[in-house]
């Protein structure tokens, strides 16, 4: 975990150099009047004029910092960052509730085919079927049927969030060794017993594989439902918003990718804990 | 597993015995679509759905008849320009991502440091670049939508090849080392053949992101005879007709370019385990 | 009974392997953690069978892999036909055969067997012929256009072998090649691979754990202990050949497995007093061997 985070770190260092880098090769002139407030002009003419460096299509990464503390907009007493702090908490909301019943939606329905041959044959197919459909196609209907409002978005959380879960919990229920469930049979347990001594548990580590990118795909979910939801305090609606005043100011575009970024890589980070203190050392299973 | 049961089945009793098992096998799968079509076609012509946005099937395959080449939303040429997106971004991104994983793989270090973030890459919610996309490359261009295609692709391409690459039996290398093998041959020999087959998992996952990409990508703006477009304007129209219409068409899309790379992989890998497992 | 361990026979023209103060130790973060090989010592001429016997962890697999140049020694010199080891690998010296098969699932039976001569650059028709001419003679010659997981693992491993003699290696290294096999199918293997030897007089080391095996095969045995790993017997089989099912009848044969027998645990007692000294961390001393590769 250590060794990730400072892995993290110095990538984003890296990401940092390389960025200001560009900027410092084939960027717009920088000029700071007073720079770090020293009362030194500092100017610098970069050599090349890259149209993918100048200041509408990458921005100064320190000006995307800095326009977080600035007002959301002119006469409003609220920061950008903390607007967007409260938008990433709402539309976490909106994704965890989705998350949580989509995984649930999975487990049952897992469970279902993993005891019914014919209703895995039968529906398996159109489960994954499902996942060509794309949620922005759908989210427009969803929104007609269940009106404009968290519900709708919840509901597209959960349709990204079932997915994974069912079939890694197919693959995870099976997953015991043979001889584990004949030694059950021996004892002659019932289907319930086997079910929550032997599959189950064999089943976590493909659980957690599944519910972090489950997380992570909610997160989308809730991001893409709350354009045609019509939900105004969440990260999707920001997005959307300052999209449209990228020309006068791109650094709130910026602003609001990075944090809803943060906000998917902290859900991450949260169901990655949760594995390690679940699994306690026990293999994790590689995705896909 | 015997010589004698791996030998083809010379009887053509043998080979009808098992396209029967093979139509008892899917059999279950198309009931429930026939039994779904049906049942969805005679609740809507009985009972007054109006407050849900489910046409009949019989009116979607209308729409979908009506507007294919004309009216105000044509579905054909939409289609076509989302596809070409789509696999425009899957090429690029795909390419990308083996270049990457091809040399990740040759150097250990850049290995260690790479993987983890391209594996963390999975936990950034990437479709919230699709706009940044569309500033840089151009709303109208199909390229901002090929682009945010490309970065969903890259990742779990470079992820899958390059343990492809990297997950050989180390008896294997100690095999081809005591041959005095160069490592030219080890890499052509060994190391692609066993990353084939995760590169085809790599593309089959990567084809149903391309197009989810980019109808998401064409939601963000861009030119307006594209799928993701026709479904968002014909829904605020309140034709749902023609919206699931669309989507059919999108998702069949999706379908079938997930199935012509399963059979490319048929052809490439039909020694691999994964391409005996599973059939009736 | 009981020889010197490590016997150096003399050096003769004929000598294959020479091994001379020959350490293996792993270390971990510059400390060594487990000494895989001490002071080994060891010729072996040409055409001899010689079988390397010891319990897990006594180095055997990696005095297999010294031998071989695939691990290099921490101390001494190995000599194969008069050159250093890693020379002879560059020379093609040697055949390998693992415990696993190691086919390549992407070639068929035929190209398997090619696959080394390919890369010492045989011409298309000589690797034909090599090809078929080594797939009859461990009788798969049927099978040339198979894949491998059309085979049962007993043929696999034919094939393997197959490839390893194809290109006339001065030396065959098999390492547990049989340890996966059910017993019925190792005898009929091992009858195999004494059949090949006679047919092509090549020089084998055979790694094993399985004392009857080792006595049919080998003309030597080498017995190995543990911690730190070495030699502590050498034992000279001297059963008629050619050998056959009436060989595990007779009364010399059970005779040698049961002087092998005694000789491995002679060296087992050394073992566990060496451990009783070490203040009994032998668990974690086991468990790093295992990740060093030993055994």
């Amino acid at each position: 975990m250590r060794r990730q985070a400072v892995l993290f770190g110095s990538f984003a260092l890296v990401v940092l150099v390389a960025w200001e880098g560009v900027k410092f090769l084939g960027g717009v002139p920088w000029r700071f009047p007073n720079a770090l407030g020293l009362g030194i002009d500092v100017f610098h003419d970069p050599p090349f004029r890259w149209a993918f460096a100048n200041d509408l299509n990458l921005p100064h990464w320190f000006n995307i910092l800095g326009v977080l503390g600035q007002p959301v907009q002119r006469g409003s007493d609220e920061s950008l960052g903390t607007f967007l702090a409260g938008a990433a908490f709402y539309t976490w909301r909106e994704a965890a509730i989705g998350f949580v019943v989509g995984a649930l939606l999975g487990l049952v329905l897992a469970t279902l085919f993993v005891h019914s041959r014919l209703a895995e044959r039968a529906f398996v197919p159109y489960v994954v079927a499902s996942q060509t459909i794309p949620i922005v196609a759908l989210a427009p209907m969803i929104v007609y049927a269940f009106g404009p409002s968290v519900a709708s978005v919840v509901i597209i959380a959960t349709y990204l969030t079932f997915f994974p879960v069912t079939i890694a919990m197919i693959r995870g229920l099976r997953s015991p060794d043979p001889r584990a469930l004949e030694l059950m049979r021996s004892y002659a347990s019932s289907a319930w017993d086997v079910y929550r001594k032997v599959r189950l548990p064999a089943s976590l580590p493909y659980l957690f594989t599944a519910l972090k990118i489950a997380a992570t795909a909610s997160i989308v979910g809730a991001i893409i439902g709350e354009g045609p939801g019509g939900i105004p305090d969440g990260l999707g609606r920001a997005i959307i918003n300052f999209n449209q005043s990228y020309i006068t100011s791109p650094e709130k575009l910026w602003g609001a990718i990075l944090v809803s970024s943060l906000l998917g890589i902290s859900f991450f980070a949260i169901i990655r804990l949760l594995e390690s203190l679940t699994l306690r050392g026990r293999a994790a299973v590689p995705e896909l | 597993m015997s010589a004698a049961a791996a030998r083809p089945a010379a009887s053509g009793s043998i080979a009808m015995s098992r396209w029967l098992r093979r139509i008892r096998w899917y059999l279950p799968a198309v009931l429930v679509f026939v039994g779904t079509i049906a049942l969805w076609e005679l609740v809507v012509q009985n009972i007054d759905l109006r407050g849900l946005p489910l046409p009949a099937p019989s009116e979607i395959a209308g729409a979908l008849s009506d507007s294919w080449g004309a009216g105000r939303w044509p579905i054909g040429k939409a289609a076509a320009a989302t596809l070409f997106e789509a696999l425009g971004g899957l090429a690029i991104g795909t390419f990308a991502g083996v270049v990457v994983a091809g040399l990740t793989a040759r150097f250990v270090t850049a290995r260690e440091l790479l993987l983890p973030l391209a594996i963390g890459a999975s936990a950034v919610p990437i479709i919230a670049f699709a706009p940044l996309m569309n500033n840089w490359f151009g709303v109208l261009n199909p390229l901002s939508k090929m682009m945010i295609v490309a970065v969903l692709v890259f990742f779990p391409v470079v992820v899958n090849v390059t343990r492809g690459l990297t997950s050989v039996e180390p008896a294997a290398l100690e095999l081809m080392r005591s041959y005095a093998a160069s490592d030219w041959s080890i890499l052509w020999q060994v190391r692609v053949p066993n990353a084939l087959p995760y590169f085809f998992t790599a593309l089959k996952v990567g084809s149903t992101l391309a197009l989810i990409g980019a109808i998401v990508g064409e939601y963000f703006g861009g030119s307006s005879d594209v799928l993701g477009r026709v479904i968002v304007q014909s829904a605020s129209a309140l034709r749902f007709d023609v919206t699931w219409a669309a989507i059919v068409v999108g998702a069949v899309s999706g379908i079938v370019s997930y199935l012509a790379i399963a059979a490319v992989e048929r052809i490439v890998i039909p020694w691999h385990a994964s391409q005996r497992a599973g059939e009736p | 009974m009981r020889q010197s361990a490590g016997r150096a026979s003399p050096t003769t023209p004929d000598t294959v392997v020479r091994i001379a103060g020959v350490d293996k130790t792993f270390a971990r973060d510059g400390v060594v953690v487990t000494t895989a090989l001490s002071g080994i010592d060891l010729s072996i001429s040409r055409g001899e069978f010689v079988s390397l016997i010891g319990p897990s962890g006594c180095g055997k697999s990696t005095l297999l892999r010294v031998i071989g140049d695939l691990v290099a020694p921490s101390a001494g010199s190995v000599e194969v036909n008069g050159k250093p080891a890693a020379q002879a690998r560059r020379d093609r010296d040697y055949g390998m055969v693992f415990q696993a098969p190691v086919l390549f699932d992407w070639r068929s039976v035929e190209d398997n067997v090619k696959l080394p001569l390919e890369l010492m650059g045989y011409d298309g028709p000589r690797r034909t012929a090599r090809a078929k001419e080594m797939l009859d003679l461990v009788e798969l010659g049927e099978f040339l256009k198979h894949h491998p997981y059309q085979l049962s693992g007993g043929m696999q491993q034919r094939v393997a072998i197959a490839r390893a003699l194809s290109f006339e290696p001065a030396i065959l290294l098999m390492d547990e090649p049989f340890g996966a096999l059910d017993e019925m199918t190792r005898e009929r293997m091992n009858q195999e691979v004494l059949r090949i030897w006679e047919a092509t007089g090549t020089t084998i080391v055979f790694v094993t754990h399985s004392i009857p095996e080792a006595v049919f095969l080998s003309s030597r045995v080498v017995v190995m202990s543990a911690r730190p790993g070495r030699i502590t017997d050498v034992i000279d089989i001297d059963l008629d050949r050619p050998r056959g099912v009436a060989t595990r009848e007779e009364p010399r044969y059970f005779q040698l497995v049961t002087a092998v027998r005694e000789a491995l645990r002679r060296g087992g007692m050394g073992d566990e007093l060496a451990e009783r000294m070490e203040d009994g961390s032998g668990a974690s001393i086991d468990r790093t061997a295992a990740e060093g590769g030993i055994g």
